[in-house]
């Protein structure tokens, strides 16, 4: 059993949804403040969809000055899990735990629908539910969606397996039709897609409970 | 005192932006041949208390890598009144 946090900032609207889907796998979650110091004990963080702060100047860029990203980033640094989804992504990215950026989608679309991607690292604590090479359906919903990174580090990411998910119907331009990534170590993962969204048959499709059910296996403590 | 400081913020050249595509197509359509390669960016004014000009200058610099433009995606250019 894990205790999860999912950290709430003002303007995040996936946080309920999120912290329903880690009870759903069976680990426990509670909710962090963004102005907190400290992250309540968590043996793992979730930081969800939204629009925090607006969006205002990036994505995410406002975000990664709370207060509690520090702590994110000294609980990342020592090698806790950290998930950010859609604008946790953004935020993760904007923070420099993970590399690239989240531009504007290709086609200028806020784009909300299912799409399929496939499960390319079932190595990260997120993923490890899952069979390498899974194919999932779960829903995207984003306006700055496209992953865009300088072609040496899209090269390395690639070549130390650091995609963890990658589109099979590129929903937006996204470089190399990457859909989610991870730090060097695998415990820092960020993607697109919202598994939160998609954990129970009665929302028409299961595919994400993996994502937590992976977590909800992990042994208690770390890091 | 304070300087009026204007900075501009630009995705990087080669980066698609698909706003500047969309405002050169729409250009387009409304007649205006022969413009080329639009980028959309953000024009952002700051008052910075400062000793000179050069020093509110470095101040918007430090502002610009730290937060107001992503050092992966945009080039920024400041410009200092007075």
């Amino acid at each position: 059993m894990r205790r999860v946090a999912v950290v709430r900032f003002p303007g995040s609207n996936c946080e309920e949804d999120t912290f329903r889907a880690i009870e759903r796998a069976g680990a426990e979650a509670c909710y962090v403040w963004h102005r907190d110091a400290d992250l309540a004990g968590a043996d793992a963080v979730i930081l969800p969809g939204g629009f925090s702060y607006g969006d205002y100047l990036r994505s995410g860029a406002i975000a990664r000055f709370s207060p509690v990203m520090a702590a994110v980033q000294d609980f990342a640094r020592a090698g806790g899990p950290v998930l950010g989804i859609c604008n946790g992504f953004q935020i993760l990215c904007e923070a420099g735990l993970l590399p690239g950026a989240l531009l504007r989608n290709a086609g200028l679309a806020f784009t909300s629908r299912p799409v399929r991607c496939r499960v390319e690292h079932a190595g990260t604590p997120f993923t490890s539910a899952f069979e390498p090479g899974t194919v999932v359906r779960l829903p995207v919903a984003n306006g700055d969606g496209r992953f865009t990174a300088d072609p040496a580090t899209l090269d390395l990411l690639e070549a130390e397996g650091r995609v963890v998910l990658r589109y099979l119907d590129n929903p937006n331009g996204s470089a190399r039709d990457i859909a989610g990534i991870c730090s060097p170590g695998g415990t820092v993962v960020g993607i697109m897609p919202h598994p939160e969204r998609a954990d129970h048959s009665l929302l028409g499709a299961a595919d994400g409970a993996g994502f937590f059910t992976s977590l909800a296996a992990a042994p208690a403590g770390a890091p | 005192m304070t300087y009026r400081v204007h900075v501009r913020v630009i995705p990087r050249a080669g980066l698609l932006d698909p706003q500047g595509q969309a405002v050169e197509h729409a250009l387009g359509v409304l007649g205006f041949g022969g413009v080329r390669d639009v980028r959309v960016g953000k024009a952002i004014e700051l008052g910075v208390e400062a000793d000179g000009p050069a020093q509110a200058r470095e101040a918007a610099r430090a502002m610009c890598d730290r937060l107001l433009a992503n050092p992966v995606t945009e080039d920024y250019e400041i410009e200092v009144e007075g």
